[in-house]
C-alpha cells in the first residue's frame, strides 16, 4: 500500500501523538493487535449495533433532558404557553416536561427523540436476541454473554418504563399506579414494599425523585457496564460468521476494523442518529400534553403502556380472577402475581439459561463459531417460534381494546379467545414450524445431489425422461455442507463398570430421552460416497445431453462463481 | 468477472442512496397519512337553531311527524311510540333523544348488533325535527339544546379540559377518538358528531352512554367540554403526524414497522457488496 | 460431566465434525474477489467521490440550516402542514435539517466505505481462548496454596467468624431502607368518607341532591372536605382512595347481596379505584349497569352489588352506603366498610 508518501503535518502529529501514548501506556501493541481485527459483514450483524447507538442517542438526549426536567411531585398551577391546561393544577414533573415541548428551542425535538429511542432501543435489542437466538450465535463460547445480553434486555425494559413513568401525565401515572398494585400483591410483605418504595401511601410525594435516580443514574449506569463487558467479549471472541466458501470454525472472514469496517460502523451510528432526529421532527410520540395530569380518579380509554410492556399487560388482561384468601394468614393475589410475576420471571429465567438447556439434550461441548441455519436445528427454531407466538399472542391481549375498536370487535371475545389461544397455539406453532425446518433439510439433500432443478426434460433414447439439473455453485454447496451434525448420546449405564449405580440415574434417562426427540426427525446429510456418486450422475447426465446435440448453458462445476 | 458478482436484480438501484430517502420518506408519508386520513374526517357546524325552534313549536309538525313516524317508525317502536319487542318505548325520551338519533343516522337502525353505528341520516333535518316534535308532545323529555345552550364561545378551554379527562376521557380517550367497552359495544368518536349532537347525547344517554344531565354537568360545565371537543377536533400535532391518536399502541406498531423497516434497509444496503 | 458429552480437546479448536465443509469440500476457498467499477475505472471512482462529498457537504449546509432554524423560528410558532395538521414549526424544521445533516454524514461514510476503501475479504485466524493444561494447573495449585497459606482452608474458626461477619453485613443496608416511607398503619383501610360527608362533583365541587339524578347518571364525586384537605397535604393520597362514582337505576333493578339501606331511592355509590390493581373505573354502560376498567378489562356489575362479571378482578367494587342529610344533600352513612383498591397481604 502508499506508506511511502510525503508525510505532511498532520501524519507527522498522528505519529507523536502515538509515540506519546505508547512511551507512557504501550498502546501500540494493543493496537497493532487490533487495527486489523476482521469482523464478518453481515445485515443481521448490525441489528445489535442499532441498540448500542440508540442506547448512546439516549444517553446524549436524556442528559440534555435532565437540564429541564424536574422529579418533583409538588403540586403547581400551571402558567405555561399551552393553552388548554392554563391554570390547571400539576405536578412540577408534568409542568416542567410541558416547558421542555413548548417553551424550550429544541426541547420536544430532544424529547421525541429520547422516547422514539427508547421504542427503538428495546426493539433492536429484541430482533438482536431473535437472530442470535436463530442462528445458535449463544453456543459455546458465547453462553455468558448471552447472559449479559439478557439482562441488558430486561434492564432495558425496567429503564425504559421508568422513562415512560416520569412526565407524571395520566398515561404514566396511570402506568405507576398499577406497579403499585403489583407491589401491593407480594405475598406477606407487599405492602410494607408499596409504602417504602412510594414513602407511604400511593402517590405520596417521593416516589417520582426516586424513580428519577433509578432511570438517570442506576440503570443506566448497569447497563453501561454491562454493554462495555458485551462489546469485549465479542471483540475478545471474535464475531461469529455465517456458513461460506472459505469458512470454517477456526477463522473470520471479513472486512479489517481499518478502515472499511470502521467506516461503515461509524456512519451506521450516524445513520440511525439521524433517522431518529427525522422521526422526532416528523411523527408525534406520546403527546402528554393530551393525557393532562396525572389525577389518581382520571383514566382515559386506551390506557397503555408503550410496546414492551405490552405483553405483560396482554397477560394481566387475559388471566382469570383467581385470589386466594388464606383464611387467618393473608390473601394471595394469583390474578397480579402469575402474569406480572411468574410468568414473565420463568421466561427470563428460560431465556438466560438457555445455552445450557440446549448443551445439556445435545450433549455438545464443542465451540462453535460458524452460525447455523434455523432450518438445521429444528428444534430450537420450533422454540424460537414456540415463544414468539407466546409473547405474540400477549401482546394482541395488551393492546386488544384498540384492536377491537378498529376491527369491531368484542374485547371480551378476544379475551376469551386468547385464553384457550395461549395454549394451543404455540404448541402448534412448534409443530408447523419444525415440519417446515424438517422439509427444507429434505430440500437441501435433494439439492445438494442433484442440484437446482431447471424445469428442462429431455428426453432419452431409452425413451425416458429425465430434468436437467443445474450444479449448484460453490457458495451454495459450502453453505449446505456446513451443516454439522452430532451422533446421538448413547443410553447411559444403569452401573458402572465397578457395579456402582450410576448416580443420578433419572436425571441421565431424561437427558438421553430428549436427546433422541432432539435429533431423532433430522435428515441425515449426504454421505461422501453419496455426493461423488451423485456428482458421477451429473456429469453423466450432461454427457447424455450433449450427445444428443443439446446445448447447456451452464458449466461444469468450477469454484469460479460466487455470490 | 462483473457477471460473477451474482448478486439479485434490484441491486443496481441501491447503489442510489437517494433511493433510501426516497423509500423512507414514501414509508413515512404513507404510513402517516392513512392515519391522518380517518381522523381529519368530517368537522361539521352546529345546526342553525333558530329554524329549528320554528319547527319544534309549530303545532303542524306534530302531525307531519306523527306521519313520518307511522310509516318509519312504528314497525318497530309501535303504532303510538309505545314500545314492541322489536323496539323500546319513546315515551318520555324526549325531543333531543329523537333528533340524536335520527340526525346521527342511527335510527331507523340497519341492523340489530351489539352497536348501532352512525350512519347517513335518512331524513331531512325538517323531518327529524318533526318527528322530534310528534315524540315530545306524547310525554316531556329532555328537549334540543337552544342555541344559547350550545354557546360555548365564552366557555374555559382548559375548564373544559379537566372536565373532559373527568367525565368523557375514561370511554372516549383523551383524545375523543372513542374505545372500546363490553361485549363489542364501543364509546364513538367524538370528531364526527356536531356540538348538538354531543349535547343531546349528553342529556339523553342513548345506548350505553350514561346521562349527564343539566344538574349534575350543568350548561357552562357543558359548554366548556363542547369548547374543548372542537378544539380537540382541529387541534394542533405539535411533535408531527400524530398516529391517529390511539396512544403507544399504534406508535409501537409504527416503530416495529416504519422505524425497524427503515433501518433494516439501511443494514441490507451496507452489508451488500457494492459493485 | 457425564462421560457421553463431546468434549472439546484441550487447548486447541477441532475442525467441527467430520461432516465439515473442510473435509466434505476439500477446494473450499474464497470466492474471487471481484474488483467494482470504481476500482478499475476513474471515473467511476471520480463519480463515486463526488457523489460522498456532495452528501458530506449537505449535511454541512443542512447544519447550517438548522442553526438558522434555531434562531429564526420562535418555539411558539406553529403552521399547518399538509397531511400532518397543525405542527410545531420549529420542531419540524430543526429535525428535518438536523436529522438530515446528521444522516448525510452516515450516508457519505457508508458510501465511501462500500465504493472506495478497499473491499476485499480478509481471512483471519482464531486464537484459542483457553491457556495450556500446564499454566491451567499451576493457576489451580497456586490458589490452592494461597488458600493453605492464608489459613482460610485451615483455620475453621477465622474462616466461619470472617462468613458470620460478612454474612451479617448486609442488614444495615436493608435497616437504613426501613425509613423509606413510614410503616403502614391503616391507611389502606381508612378514607375520609365518615357518617354524614356531603358528596361533591368532581372537578366542580358542588353538592348533590337526589332529585339532581336521572335514572341513568354517571357522577364523579368526592368527600366535601377532600378539597381542604389537599391544601393542607398537598398531596393525591386520600383523592387516590376516596374517588367514588355515583349512579341512579331504579329501585327494582337494584340487587343486592349486602343487605339493604346502601342506596338512596336506587342512587348508589361505588369506590371508583378498581380492585384488581387500581386504575380509577368509570367506563359505565348505563343500561347493562356493568362498568369496565380500561386498564386490563374487568367489569362490574352495579345493579348487583358491584360484583365481578368479567376479568381478572376478584373482588367487588366496595360500595359507599348513601343517605340525605337534613338539608336534602346526598351525604355517605360511614365509610367504605371494606378497604378499597387492589388486595394486598394483610386484607
Amino acid at each position: 500500500m502508499s506508506t511511502e508518501i510525503t508525510r505532511g503535518p498532520v501524519d507527522k502529529s498522528i505519529d507523536g501523538g502515538i509515540k506519546y501514548l505508547d512511551e507512557r501506556y504501550g498502546t501500540s501493541g494493543f493496537i497493532k493487535r487490533n487495527i486489523k481485527k476482521v469482523f464478518p459483514d453481515h445485515w443481521s450483524f448490525m441489528l445489535g449495533e442499532i441498540a448500542l447507538y440508540s442506547f448512546i442517542i439516549l444517553l446524549l438526549s436524556g442528559v440534555y433532558l435532565t437540564f429541564f426536567y424536574k422529579p418533583s411531585l409538588i403540586e403547581i398551577v400551571y402558567d405555561g404557553s399551552y393553552l388548554p391546561l392554563k391554570g390547571i393544577k400539576m405536578s412540577e414533573a408534568y409542568a416542567s416536561t410541558l416547558e421542555i415541548s413548548f417553551d424550550v428551542r429544541g426541547g420536544l425535538l430532544m424529547r421525541q427523540v429520547h422516547h422514539w429511542g427508547a421504542l427503538l432501543f428495546v426493539a433492536a435489542i429484541t430482533v438482536h436476541l431473535l437472530r442470535v437466538f436463530f442462528t445458535g450465535a449463544f453456543r459455546k463460547p458465547r453462553e455468558l454473554n448471552w447472559v449479559i445480553g439478557v439482562g441488558l434486555l430486561v434492564l432495558a425494559i425496567f429503564e425504559g418504563f421508568s422513562g415512560y413513568s416520569l412526565p407524571d401525565d395520566l398515561l404514566s401515572g396511570t402506568g405507576i399506579r398499577i406497579a403499585s398494585g403489583i407491589a401491593l400483591a407480594i405475598p406477606v410483605i407487599g405492602t410494607y414494599v408499596s409504602f417504602l418504595v412510594f414513602g407511604g401511601e400511593f402517590p405520596g410525594l417521593d416516589f417520582m425523585s426516586r424513580l428519577y435516580t433509578l432511570h438517570v443514574l442506576i440503570i443506566p449506569g448497569i447497563m453501561l457496564a454491562l454493554i462495555t463487558a458485551h462489546l469485549m467479549l465479542v471483540w475478545f471472541q471474535k464475531h461469529t460468521q455465517y456458513p461460506g466458501p472459505g469458512r470454517t470454525n477456526n477463522n473470520v472472514v471479513g472486512y479489517p476494523l481499518m478502515p472499511a469496517y470502521m467506516a461503515k460502523a461509524g456512519g451506521f451510528f450516524f445513520i440511525v442518529f439521524g433517522f431518529l432526529v427525522l422521526l422526532a421532527g416528523l411523527v408525534t410520540i406520546n403527546p402528554l400534553w393530551a393525557y393532562g395530569p396525572y389525577m389518581p380518579d382520571q383514566v382515559t380509554a386506551g390506557s397503555q403502556p408503550d410496546w414492551y410492556i405490552g405483553w405483560l399487560d396482554g397477560g394481566t388482561r387475559i388471566m382469570p380472577n383467581w385470589e386466594i384468601v388464606i383464611a387467618g394468614i393473608g390473601t394471595l393475589s394469583l390474578n397480579i402475581l402469575i402474569p406480572a410475576v411468574v410468568v414473565p420471571g420463568i421466561m427470563f429465567t428460560l431465556l438466560a439459561l438457555y445455552p445450557w438447556i440446549e448443551q445439556w439434550i445435545t450433549g455438545d461441548n464443542r465451540a462453535h463459531h460458524i452460525l447455523e441455519r434455523p432450518r438445521n436445528n429444528p428444534n430450537r427454531t420450533g422454540i424460537g417460534v414456540m415463544s414468539l407466538t407466546f409473547y405474540g399472542l400477549l401482546w394482541i391481549a395488551g393492546g386488544n381494546d384498540i384492536i377491537a375498536q378498529m376491527l369491531d370487535l368484542s374485547i371480551n371475545d378476544m379475551t376469551r379467545l386468547i385464553r384457550v389461544a395461549i395454549f394451543v397455539a404455540p404448541p402448534l406453532a412448534f409443530v408447523i414450524t419444525k415440519r417446515i425446518c424438517l422439509s427444507l433439510q429434505h430440500s437441501d439433500k435433494e439439492r445438494l445431489l442433484h442440484g437446482d432443478p431447471t424445469g428442462r426434460l429431455l428426453r432419452l433414447p431409452s425413451g425416458e425422461f429425465i430434468e436437467v439439473h443445474e450444479p449448484l455453485s460453490d457458495n451454495v454447496k459450502a453453505v449446505l455442507l456446513a451443516r454439522t451434525e452430532l451422533p446421538m448420546l448413547q443410553p447411559p449405564a444403569e452401573v458402572d463398570q465397578s457395579g456402582v449405580k450410576t448416580p443420578k440415574l433419572w436425571a441421565k434417562k431424561l437427558q438421553h430421552r430428549l436427546n433422541r426427540w432432539w435429533y431423532v426427525d433430522q435428515i441425515p446429510m449426504p454421505t461422501i460416497a453419496e455426493l461423488e456418486a451423485a456428482k458421477h450422475h451429473a456429469v453423466h447426465e450432461l454427457q447424455e445431453a450433449q450427445a444428443l446435440g443439446l446445448e447447456i448453458t451452464h458449466d461444469l462445476p468450477e469454484p469460479t462463481k460466487s455470490h | 468477472m462483473a457477471k460473477a458478482m451474482g448478486t439479485v436484480g434490484i441491486s443496481k438501484y441501491r447503489k442510489h442512496p437517494a433511493v433510501l430517502f426516497v423509500l423512507m420518506l414514501v414509508g413515512l408519508i404513507i404510513t402517516g397519512g392513512l392515519y391522518s386520513i380517518g381522523a381529519t374526517a368530517a368537522n361539521k357546524v352546529a345546526k342553525d337553531s333558530v329554524s329549528a325552534a320554528a319547527i319544534l313549536n309549530d303545532p303542524a309538525s306534530i302531525d307531519a311527524g306523527k306521519r313520518l313516524f307511522a310509516t318509519g317508525c312504528a314497525t318497530c317502536h309501535g303504532l303510538n311510540a309505545q314500545g314492541a319487542s322489536d323496539g323500546p318505548t319513546l315515551i318520555g325520551v324526549g325531543a333531543a333523544s329523537v333528533h340524536f338519533q335520527v340526525a346521527t343516522g342511527r335510527m331507523p337502525m340497519a341492523a340489530p348488533g351489539a352497536q348501532v353505528m352512525r350512519n347517513k341520516p335518512q331524513y331531512t333535518e325538517e323531518q327529524t325535527l318533526q318527528l322530534a316534535a310528534y315524540v315530545a308532545s306524547l310525554s316531556p323529555g329532555p328537549a334540543i339544546p337552544t342555541a344559547a345552550q350550545l354557546n360555548w364561545a365564552g366557555a374555559d378551554l382548559a375548564e373544559g379540559g379537566e372536565l373532559f379527562r373527568a367525565n368523557c376521557a375514561q370511554c372516549h380517550s383523551f383524545s375523543g377518538r372513542g374505545g372500546a367497552l363490553t361485549e363489542g359495544k364501543y364509546a364513538p368518536t367524538l370528531m364526527l358528531a356536531t356540538p348538538e349532537q354531543i349535547y343531546e347525547a349528553m342529556i339523553t344517554g342513548p345506548q350505553a352512554m350514561p346521562i349527564f344531565n343539566d344538574q349534575t354537568l350543568n350548561v357552562e360545565e357543558k359548554q366548556a367540554i363542547l369548547k374543548y371537543i372542537e378544539y380537540l377536533k382541529d387541534s394542533p400535532n405539535p411533535g408531527g403526524l400524530e398516529l391517529g391518536r390511539y396512544g403507544p399502541v399504534t406508535e409501537g406498531l409504527f416503530l416495529w414497522t416504519v422505524g425497524i423497516g427503515a433501518l433494516l434497509m439501511v443494514a441490507i444496503w451496507i452489508g451488500v457488496k457494492a459493485k | 460431566m457425564s462421560s457421553n458429552e463431546h468434549n472439546e480437546t484441550d487447548n486447541q479448536v477441532v475442525p467441527v465434525t467430520q461432516t465439515s465443509s473442510e473435509v466434505r469440500l476439500p477446494n473450499s476457498q474464497l470466492p474471487l474477489h471481484v474488483l467494482r467499477r470504481a476500482d478499475v475505472d476513474p471515473i467511476a471512482a471520480g463519480r463515486a467521490e463526488r457523489q460522498v462529498s456532495i452528501m458530506f457537504l449537505l449535511s454541512a449546509v443542512f447544519t447550517v440550516l438548522a442553526t438558522i432554524t434555531f434562531f429564526a423560528i420562535p418555539v411558539d410558532k406553529f403552521i399547518r402542514v399538509p397531511g400532518a395538521g397543525v405542527t410545531q414549526a420549529s420542531n419540524l424544521a430543526l429535525g428535518v435539517t438536523l436529522g438530515l445533516a446528521i444522516f448525510l454524514i452516515g450516508t457519505g461514510a457508508i458510501h465511501w466505505a462500500r465504493k472506495l476503501m478497499p473491499d476485499d475479504e480478509v481471512i483471519q485466524s482464531r486464537h484459542s481462548y483457553a491457556s495450556s493444561n500446564q499454566i491451567r494447573e499451576s493457576v489451580m495449585q497456586e490458589i490452592r496454596e494461597g488458600g493453605i497459606e492464608s489459613g482460610f482452608a485451615t483455620r475453621k474458626i477465622v474462616r466461619r467468624s470472617l462468613l458470620t461477619a460478612l454474612a451479617v453485613l448486609p442488614l444495615p443496608a436493608v435497616i437504613l431502607a426501613l425509613d423509606f416511607g413510614p410503616m403502614p398503619k391503616n391507611e389502606l383501610r381508612e378514607t375520609l368518607w365518615t357518617k354524614g360527608m356531603r358528596l361533591v362533583t368532581d372537578p366542580t365541587g358542588r353538592y348533590l341532591r337526589p332529585e339532581d339524578f336521572s335514572v341513568g347518571s354517571l357522577v364523579s364525586a368526592h368527600p366535601e372536605n377532600l378539597h381542604a384537605w389537599e391544601e393542607e397535604n398537598h398531596n393525591l393520597n386520600a383523592r387516590a382512595k376516596t374517588s367514588i362514582l355515583v349512579v341512579r337505576m331504579t329501585p327494582e333493578q337494584l340487587r343486592t347481596s349486602q343487605g339493604e339501606g346502601w342506596d338512596y331511592q336506587g342512587i348508589i355509590a361505588y369506590s371508583k379505584i378498581c380492585t384488581h390493581v387500581g386504575c380509577p373505573i368509570a367506563l359505565y354502560e348505563h343500561r347493562t349497569h356493568h362498568l369496565l376498567c380500561p386498564c386490563h378489562q374487568s367489569t362490574f356489575d352495579l345493579a348487583d352489588s358491584g360484583n365481578v362479571v368479567f376479568g381478572p378482578a376478584a373482588r367487588r367494587l366496595p360500595q359507599l352506603p348513601l343517605g340525605v342529610d337534613e338539608e336534602g344533600y346526598l351525604v355517605a352513612l360511614s365509610d367504605f366498610q371494606e378497604p378499597i383498591g387492589p388486595s394486598f397481604w394483610e386484607r
